[in-house]
């Protein structure tokens, strides 16, 4: 029997209406969703719909516009509980995006429960949204920050894992790594936080948009995740966190919408989850994210992963064989626990000017630290060209990389 | 469009393969400065001895991509046995190329236009010149700029203008 999940990628490639562009001659090659996914034309659509059709602010009005609006506002919280398999849609907090929902675990969770001394354990492959919030309640406070470190072929290394989280409060980590591709076995972590008396987030930014996630399977404290990496517009992420600690938090920003009550002595505090969103929310855009979470249910996130493993494997198989010893490429060989991110080096050439030479040929990827700088000085580099792909890509994007790379050799040959 | 070959000239890609005046003087004497791009971690360290009013030693260091490092290294190559005041200007000329044409790029008004213009009268920028194609390639800009604005830290230190 063979089960044929493939994806016709010819056919998706049309839903995506940026793809059809050209540059320089040559078609756009994106090879950068793990920066920002490309948006397909239902997603556009259906916020073009609420701006002409629906739109009203949410929460507020009691003619029907206001209604239609607060529904469909409220239907895509919904919708994002089911898609993560949250136990009600109350878990659900919308933020600006995934760095937003980190600083709230810090701000709100942290302010209320961290104090001097207490312990939160990250890990060397974290993007700066799981790091520098827990710096500045450092800086504030005098929490201690503790580090996992990375075995050579980029995975967590998990040996220190028992003492590092002695004592420790949280466990803070990154479920997918945007610059090795490492994906981190959730359950695993959560299991050994909670062994220790901790709590576990999750930074799953780049998980969700690939790999189906169940926050009741991974038994996680806080998961923060952002739309515009899934298939979903700029300006809306949010947090998931389990219904006892939401209820425990204190809010976050304060204004309308987060209040029940307000006096000139004080105010009293919504129900979570609104309790934690302050001022209008991004409505359009959340109702944009309910029609990319229907695009990824119809394609079937187990199909995107599947292609997403083979196309991986096929575009490390062609770099290696292409260029020998002349490429360095990092993360995890093991392809089932590993995303569609490659980072990597050229031998002799900076990230910026291979970079800039793809540009020449379309193909886009992205050059620099990708925000994670604690594991670029571990990995002694200053800078790696990343090419991700996703559900839009196949083998002549890989290719496209190839061929592109081989030009950028040879023009910058000694 | 502009092509790859408006950014990386030949004497670019020159200095960039064998670049002038490589290394580190020892600090003190010498006056060290670093320049730091956090968007693509380019670095630039430039250790300068600078003798009355000459700037009569400068070594570089540091790494980064082609644009930054052949920049500094013709900065070095430039620079080197200049007076400070002539240094200065170079820095003045310098940033006014790169940012001439930006402002021309941007279709903003004339009046950066002069004010560029005004820096670069009557300044030799011989091989610098060529950096000039920087400029059609906006993120770049800083790359080029870098040991420039590194230079430019190192006098103020030692030569506060
Ligand atoms: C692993 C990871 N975490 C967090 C983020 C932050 O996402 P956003 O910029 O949407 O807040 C990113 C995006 O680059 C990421 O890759």
């Amino acid at each position: 029997m063979s089960l044929d999940v493939s994806l016709d990628v010819a056919a998706l490639r049309r839903d995506f209406p940026v793809l059809e562009r050209e540059f320089h001659g040559h078609r756009l090659v994106y090879l950068d969703s793990a920066a920002t996914s490309q948006k397909p034309t239902s997603v556009i659509e259906v916020m073009d719909t609420f701006y002409r059709h629906t739109n009203a602010n949410v929460h507020r009005g009691v003619y029907t516009l206001a209604e239609e609006a607060t529904a469909a506002f409220e239907s895509a919280r919904a919708r994002m509980a089911r898609f993560l398999h949250a136990s009600t849609p109350s878990e659900i907090v919308f933020t600006k995006n995934a760095t937003e929902a980190m600083n709230l675990v810090a701000r709100s969770w942290g302010g209320a429960h961290l104090h001097e001394g207490d312990v939160v354990v990250l890990s060397l492959m974290e993007h700066h949204a799981n790091v520098v919030p827990w710096h500045m309640l450092a800086a504030e406070r005098g929490i201690e920050l503790r580090w996992i470190p990375l075995t050579d072929d980029g995975c967590l290394d998990l040996e220190s894992l028992p003492q590092l989280l002695e004592g420790a409060a949280l466990l803070s980590v990154t479920s997918l790594s945007n610059v090795l591709g490492t994906i981190n076995d959730v359950r695993h972590l959560a299991d050994a936080a909670h062994a220790a008396d901790a709590l576990i987030a999750v930074d799953a930014a780049q998980t969700i948009p690939h790999v189906e996630v169940d926050v009741t399977a991974w038994d996680a404290d806080f998961v923060a995740w952002t739309g515009h990496k899934m298939l979903g517009p700029t300006g809306i992420g949010g947090l998931w966190a389990r219904e006892n600690l939401l209820e425990g938090m204190p809010p976050f920003l304060g204004g309308g919408e987060m209040i029940r009550d307000v006096t000139v002595d004080g105010f009293t505090t919504n129900d979570i989850p609104w309790k934690f969103e302050a001022g209008t929310p991004p409505i359009a855009e959340a109702v944009g994210l309910e029609a990319a979470i229907d695009y990824l249910d119809d394609v079937g996130l187990e199909a995107v992963r599947r292609h997403e493993i083979e196309l991986t494997g096929y575009a490390l198989r062609a770099l290696h064989e292409r260029f020998d010893d002349r490429i360095t490429t990092y993360g995890p060989s093991d392809l089932s626990i590993r995303g569609g991110v490659i980072s990597f080096l050229l031998d002799g050439i900076h990230a910026h000017d291979v970079s800039q030479v793809l540009d020449e040929d379309a193909v886009a990827v992205r050059a620099g630290h990708h925000c994670a700088k604690p594991l670029m000085r571990h990995l002694g580099v200053p800078a790696t060209t990343r090419a991700s792909f996703y559900l839009y890509n196949d083998e002549a994007d890989a290719d496209a990389l190839v061929e592109s790379l081989a030009r950028a050799e040879k023009f910058f040959a000694v | 469009m502009p092509g790859l070959e408006d950014l990386y000239r030949e004497i670019i890609l020159d200095h960039y393969r064998a670049p002038r005046n490589r290394g580190e003087l020892p600090s003190p004497p010498a006056t060290r400065a670093e320049g730091f791009n956090p968007l693509c971690g380019d670095e630039v360290v430039l250790t300068l001895q600078v003798d009355g009013d000459t700037v009569t030693d400068l070594l570089v260091a540091g790494q980064g991509c082609s644009i930054s490092q052949a920049s500094s290294s013709m900065m070095s190559a430039a620079v080197k046995g200049k007076s400070v005041a002539e240094a200065r200007q170079l820095i003045r000329a310098f940033k006014a190329l790169m940012s001439i044409h930006e402002s021309k790029l941007g279709g903003e008004g004339d009046d950066a236009g002069t004010e560029a213009d005004n820096a670069l009268d009557g300044v030799q920028l011989g091989d610098l010149e060529a950096l000039q194609g920087v400029v059609k390639f906006p993120v770049r800009i800083k790359c080029a700029t870098l040991a420039w604005n590194t230079l430019e830290q190192g006098l103020d230190e030692t030569s506060p203008s």
